[in-house]
């Protein structure tokens, strides 16, 4: 389970994040929508502990993360994957996801034995199978299409067995129908995995389709929150965000 | 063809280690030996030196600070007279790896080109140290005196094959054993770092610890090529431990190839050669080695080292 409580941050005078508090029930699938410059992914860099909040606390299973470096909140189970797809350019799919695993197993260190250790394999075959990568595994990562490499940086995460997992745009830069696809991936994951997903999306459609509770974003502050049905029926959020198209980039302009 | 692993990569080295020892049987000419030494002597330096630029996408400009360590070090062990050979090579391997610990606990934290300035300041510092401490290492002389090789183990290194025949045996030894962090899941960490290590770190890697531990396995590794040169020229100078040192290697490095991990070695062997028939025809050699690398630069946009191996590998596959 994952609690922001209070979470603020400004960077020189542009607050970034105002008093964000948010509960995320344990296996819950939840979306993180707003206007661009919303503060979405700086929400994510601050639950993640890339950027240490000013204020605020970040409770992970029990304990507040807040000031822990994005290698300690990994080991406490949160993993993420990147807007744009953070990779392992000259690795294969298959090299990348195996330094994954047994970095997560606190094997990184192995000195005597050869690369890749064997008993990693199983994970390893697993986590190509749950993203339908197999036919990729001997690829270059840098040879991947845009679809797979997102799909690279969700498995990256995947090895890190964690139980909150933040997706940032899993469908960012996707034709209509890869988004469709990407994200029922991400749902089936989900399911799979009981894991907690957190997903920032722009595609209204995909995030009323799937999401079980949606938290809109605006300059920094939570402007509304639930179900589908709450948020396309609310007055804020219509004005704000789902309103006309003119309105939406006025928006994005002023930002 | 056998499984790649440590029993492939050991029949390798031993091969290699054979063939060392029966070229100067076959050419029983002195300078052959002596060219060899320097090869493996630099050539160990170069491929330590790769452990970074190679694996880790770090690129120090200040490794020869470890050459210059092991053989100041390892001289002055001897030049004390209480210590065997042996004993001297694992006090100065672990005296060096020490001032690695230190200088690398503040270097690592520091990314690209930082990190490669701090690492050359380091290295200018310990050259001065070199320089004005003349009661210590005889300053711009160089350690005077020379090194004494008394017999251990039955062994006699005042004896030209058996100085050889020695060094040949450690180089090897340490070719194996950077070849299986090179093949390690912690050297599979370190090109994680090497590719992107903001994303290193998300994927559970402790970035600073991995760096700091390559880095003092290759100034550990560094010091054991500046012993290696120390025996054999039997002094040890100030020049090694100045940067134009550390620019060879990294010269060997480019000549060879970085991602290939004997390509170090090539270049180390190519720049000898080049060093050593060039100046025999004329005295602008540094005009020659330089258009000479231009040619490997701009014609093969790689190592030479690394452009064999493609051609080879396209050869096989091409043939199956």
């Amino acid at each position: 389970m994952l609690s922001v409580q209070g979470l603020s941050k400004s960077f020189g005078g542009v607050q970034a994040t105002r008093d964000v508090s948010i509960d995320f029930p344990k296996g819950s699938l939840s979306a993180i929508i707003g206007p661009n410059g919303a503060g979405k992914t700086t929400f994510f860099n601050l639950v993640s502990g890339a950027f240490r909040p000013d204020a605020g606390r970040v409770i992970l299973n029990g304990q507040d993360i807040v000031g822990l470096s994005s290698l300690e909140v990994v080991r406490r189970g949160m993993a993420r994957a990147f807007q744009v797809a953070a990779l392992f350019p000259s690795l294969t799919v298959r090299e990348a996801l195996s330094a994954a695993v047994i970095s997560h197993r606190r094997r990184s260190w192995t000195l005597l034995r050869r690369f890749p250790l064997a008993d990693t394999a199983g994970r390893v075959d697993e986590i190509l199978s749950l993203l339908s990568l197999e036919a990729q595994a001997d690829t270059l990562s840098r040879n991947l299409s845009h679809g797979d490499q997102k799909l690279l940086d969700i498995a990256l995460a995947l090895a890190m067995d964690p139980s909150v997992l933040l997706l940032d745009e899993p469908t960012a830069g996707m034709g209509t129908e890869e988004r469709w696809r990407m994200i029922g991936k991400v749902q089936q994951l989900w399911e799979h995995t009981g894991m907690t997903v957190l997903f920032i999306e722009h595609d209204m459609d995909i995030v009323f389709r799937i999401a079980q509770a949606i938290y809109v974003l605006k300059y920094g502050q939570v402007l509304a929150r639930g179900t589908a049905d709450e948020i396309r029926t609310n007055q804020d959020v219509i004005d704000a965000y789902l309103g006309t198209d003119h309105h939406v980039a006025a928006q994005a302009g002023a930002v | 063809m056998m499984r790649p692993g440590l029993a492939r990569d050991a029949a390798v080295c031993a091969a290699g280690l054979a063939l060392l020892l029966v070229l100067p049987l076959a050419f029983p000419q002195p300078a052959l030996r002596d060219f060899l030494i320097y090869v493996m002597a630099y050539g160990l330096l170069a491929m330590s030196l790769n452990l970074l630029v190679g694996l880790t996408g770090l690129v120090s400009f200040g490794h020869a600070a470890y050459f210059a360590s092991g053989a100041y070090m390892f001289g002055l062990l001897m030049q004390s007279g209480r210590v065997s050979i042996p004993v001297a090579i694992v006090a100065t391997v672990a005296g060096t790896a020490l001032i690695a610990l230190v200088i690398g606990a503040i270097c690592v934290r520091l990314k690209e080109i930082y990190f490669s300035f701090i690492t050359l300041a380091f290295q200018m510092f310990i050259h001065s140290i070199i320089l004005t401490w003349v009661s210590l290492t005889g300053g711009d002389q160089g350690l005077m005196g020379g090194i004494p090789r008394p017999p251990f183990l039955g062994i006699n290194l005042n004896e030209g094959t058996a100085l050889y025949g020695f060094c040949a045996a450690v180089f090897v030894a340490c070719v194996l054993l950077m070849r299986q962090v090179w093949m390690s899941p912690f050297g599979y960490a370190l090109r994680l770092i090497r590719d992107n290590p903001s994303r290193a770190n998300f994927v559970g890697i402790d970035v600073v610890r991995a760096k700091l531990g390559i880095f003092v396995f290759a100034g550990a590794m560094a010091s054991v090529a500046g012993v290696l040169l120390a025996l054999f020229v039997s002094g040890a100078y100030p020049e090694f431990g100045f940067w134009t040192t550390s620019g060879e290697a990294i010269f060997m490095i480019m000549l060879g190839g970085s991602q290939l991990f004997v390509g170090p070695l090539v270049g180390a062997f190519l720049l000898q050669l080049l060093n050593r028939t060039v100046t025999i025809y004329t005295e602008h050699h540094g005009l020659v080695l330089g258009l000479v690398i231009l040619l490997i630069v701009l014609g093969l946009r790689q190592g030479v080292g690394a452009f064999l191996f493609e051609r080879l590998a396209r050869r096989r596959q091409a043939r199956r």
